[in-house]
């Protein structure tokens, strides 16, 4: 009896560990059914709620249409999907996850969690050897702590038109140590925000040019564009009866103002001409954060507290989303949401903004020479966006990734693309047409610059990309910290960035020199193009 | 031990498991990481030595958090308690509505502070909120509430006020409830006035209750992170940066867990030992003055 007790006992913590570790093999594979979709349906989301809108587009046939999906049954299995939050990101993958259970009988359970903590949440179970979640949704910057815990993307996948129509830039993203490890939902960038009504206004103009003796334009340099927020900045140029303001930015210590410093920062630190890297020297792996090109751009960042709103020093991306988006502020520079927001069908402002590529700089730092070079220089800013992928830890492999390529099939992008709320944002080559957006209610010269800034920065060679390797988030966390310091007055900008470097000296000998400088080879062959 | 002790022992078994459980296993668990080099790309239980003391030494991030915490504690906790004690004499005897005012002073406690400190950002917001509303009426220049140094601390105690001064109230309140009537009796007879009674009755009389009542909320004070989080983020620069913030920021958000746990054990040792201090010296004023 005692013997059994114990034999039963063993079999049980076996069972117990090997389903821990994930073992049992793959999920049954089930036959096709037949489909529930017809070919070239009409696809919408009005039928889960008025929260979406009424517009429909076609099914897209391919293997990730809803017509191929429906084929697949996957009833009886559970798909486990961590993502941010509802709505940015959170929102798409619980709607597509509840349309991917009509479709194919599958359970897909969704955890949604702050940003705060999805980090944490996606990667302790990974470094432990968790199958906790088969599918994760987070910002791409993240690859460099991730990629060896993620299942490369088969190639039946890669060769789905979809993922073929992928910009080069975005497959770049997706992709570590030369295989694609991430499947592509959303691409973002930070570009310029302006409204027309005013910059593009004859009579502001002529305004402009009596006061100042310059014309006034969409600004081409951070020079131009701190001149016209600072113009501008405290008239009630829209006639509402309240103040306007020059520029909103996203100065909030910890909500992502490190991607505001790199777009300031851009045009002054990366020159075309010199190669290996942008914040590291990837051959010596110093720390460039405090070179000349990045004390500018932050002593900039500093001066151009004048123009903006009260409180614009505390702004989040939310704050700065709707102080553009709601007509408060004339200019500013960031991800896609606060155009989206402007562009919103119920925005007092629709139609009267434009997209532009961010300012640049008169002069770029030469840091092999060690000298201004007085050329015109521009940067684009390929900033973080969502992504997704599936972990090697899961049974269910197959159903993880025809959910990731449903999710991102064509009929669920271009209505997605339409939400600014969810948060995705352009990604394929099909995206760049300015007829999808005029259909959307906006003007053909609002969708033609839109979709020309957006494609030229896929057009440049001189992009930065971030910082994508192990301990990212210490190495940003450190950056805001300096740049906040040197925004409250706390610290000189050259002090600030000084500390900075030190502390990500400190973080890469921590987390490993030659780890650090192997990842951050994939980033530098990004900007290199090589 | 004999057989009656030995059950005694079983009875008590499971509070102790339990007690080893939830108590004694991390925190030895988390001595034990501060001595490894954890971190969010090296999860490893390596051993480091002092390594991550050391480093604390010269993080000056983590005084310069904890000297504030010194002023932001120190200063809510006293406002909390005057404030608390006030309403507490104010509900304590014969007024109108009591039953409701009693209900009232209570809710901010019983808000969840994340909330309320979203929605306190959002009454100091600079260009919408109307704080700077009403100022503008009154024709006074709008205040910098959450980027300027000052404003922002101002802005950070009022919200740590008025959310747990109901706590000091209700402890207060509990405190004159059940003092004997006979003191206050025999002080009326004598003849003495409200501030009298008050000054040589009353307060001292609450004094034990005041001391646990301050100490309860320094100890709670003390944790002050949350409403940093949802209102400055610790800004302008590191301004309103608390410890418990700091250390969300390294052990959570950046995962350097061997080094967050070397700042949380010696931050816990910190605060037993102030809080050890201030509450002696707080029971020892307070008793040489009922003595004399």
């Amino acid at each position: 009896m005692h013997n059994r007790s114990l034999q039963g006992l063993a079999a049980a913590v076996v069972a117990l560990t090997v389903a821990a570790c994930g073992g049992g093999g793959p999920a049954e594979q089930k036959p096709d059914k037949p489909a529930a979709f017809k070919p070239g349906s009409d696809v919408g989301y009005a039928k889960y709620g008025k929260d979406y809108p009424t517009t429909t587009v076609k099914d897209v046939p391919g293997p990730c249409s809803y017509e191929s999906i429906s084929r697949k049954d996957y009833s009886g299995q559970t798909l486990k999907v961590i993502t941010h939050a509802v709505p940015v990101i959170g929102e798409p993958t619980v709607l597509h996850a509840k349309q991917f259970e009509e479709l194919t009988g599958a359970k897909v359970e969704v955890v949604n969690v702050p940003f705060g903590e999805l980090h944490q949440k996606i990667l302790t179970p990974l470094q432990a050897g968790q199958p906790a979640y088969d599918v994760m949704f987070y910002p791409s910057l993240w690859i460099g702590d991730l990629a060896s815990y993620l299942a490369p993307v088969p190639k039946e996948y890669l060769e789905t038109p979809g993922m073929k129509d992928v910009t080069k830039a975005y497959m770049g993203v997706a992709t570590w140590d030369g295989t694609v490890v991430q499947y592509p939902v959303d691409g973002d960038r930070h570009y310029l925000k302006i409204r027309t009504d005013v910059l593009k206004d004859p009579k502001r103009r002529a305004e402009y040019k009596a006061a100042t003796g310059k014309e006034l334009a969409v600004p081409r340099t951070w020079a131009e564009y701190q001149e016209v927020a600072s113009y501008f900045n405290g008239k009630d140029v829209d006639g509402d009866g309240k103040p306007n303001f020059g520029s909103a930015e996203v100065t909030k210590r910890d909500d992502l103002m490190f991607s505001a410093f790199i777009s300031r920062a851009a045009p002054f630190v990366k020159h075309p001409d010199v190669k290996g890297g942008v914040f590291f020297d990837v051959e010596t792996m110093k720390p460039l954060i405090n070179t000349p090109g990045f004390v500018r751009a932050l002593e900039d960042m500093a001066k151009a507290k004048s123009a903006w709103p009260p409180g614009g020093a505390n702004f989040g991306l939310g704050d700065e989303i709707f102080s553009f988006g709601g007509g408060q502020t004339l200019m500013s520079y960031s991800w896609d949401d606060a155009f989206i927001q402007a562009q919103q069908p119920d925005s007092r402002i629709r139609n009267k903004v434009e997209a532009a590529p961010l300012p640049g700089s008169a002069e770029v730092y030469n840091r092999a020479t060690g000298a201004w070079d007085k050329k015109p220089n521009q940067a684009p800013y390929f900033t973080w966006g969502w992504t997704s992928a599936v972990a090697k830890t899961t049974r269910n492999e197959k159903m993880a990734f025809d959910y990731l390529c449903f999710f991102s099939n064509e009929a669920n992008t271009a209505l997605d693309l339409t939400i600014g709320r969810f948060g995705v944002n352009p990604y394929r080559n099909a995206h760049f047409d300015a007829a999808f957006w005029v259909k959307q209610g906006w003007d053909e010269s609002v969708a033609k610059a839109y979709v020309k800034t957006l494609s030229g920065m896929e057009e440049s060679t001189n992009r930065v990309f971030d910082l994508r390797v192990p301990g990212v988030n210490e190495f940003m966390s450190s950056l805001a910290n300096g740049v906040a310091a040197a925004l409250s007055g706390q610290k000189p900008a050259k002090q600030a960035l000084d500390e900075v470097a030190a502390e990500w000296t400190a973080i890469t000998e921590r987390v490993g020199v030659e780890k650090v400088r192997t990842a951050y080879r994939n980033v530098v062959s990004l900007e290199d193009n090589s | 031990m004999d057989i009656p002790r030995r059950y005694k022992s079983m009875f008590v078994l499971p509070g102790l498991i339990t007690l080893v459980l939830i108590i004694i296993f991390p925190l030895l668990f988390t001595i034990r990481v501060s001595f490894s080099s954890w971190n969010v790309s090296s999860p490893q239980m390596d051993f480091v030595g002092v390594a991550n003391y050391v480093t604390m030494l010269s993080d000056g991030r983590f005084w310069a958090g904890t000297l504030r915490l010194v002023l932001l504690a120190g200063g809510t906790v006293l406002i909390q308690y005057v404030l608390g004690f006030g309403l507490a004499l104010l509900v304590w005897r014969n007024v109108l509505g009591r039953r409701l005012w009693r209900v009232l002073f209570l809710v901010p406690m019983m808000t969840t502070p994340v909330v309320m400190a979203a929605i306190w950002q959002t009454i100091f917001h600079e260009s919408l909120g109307p704080v700077n509303d009403l100022l503008g009426r009154l024709g006074l220049e709008p205040v910098r509430w959450l980027t300027e140094a000052g404003p922002a601390v101002v802005a950070l105690m009022t919200v740590e006020v008025w959310q747990w001064t109901p706590f000091m109230f209700l402890l207060m309140l509990a405190g004159l409830l059940s003092l004997p009537k006979e003191p206050f009796m025999a002080a009326a007879i004598d003849g003495a006035g409200a501030w009298r009674t008050f000054r040589e009755v009353t307060f001292p009389l609450m004094a034990p209750v005041s001391v646990s009542a301050v100490i309860i909320r320094l100890i709670e004070a003390s944790k002050l992170s949350d409403t940093v989080y949802v209102l400055t983020s610790g800004g302008p620069g590191s301004a309103t940066e608390s410890p418990g913030y700091y250390l969300y920021i390294r052990a959570l958000k950046e995962q350097q867990t061997g080094y967050g746990g070397s700042l949380s054990l010696t931050y816990l040792i910190l605060m037993i030992v102030t809080l050890t201090v201030v509450a002696a010296l707080l029971a020892r004023a307070l008793k040489v003055k009922g003595d004399s």
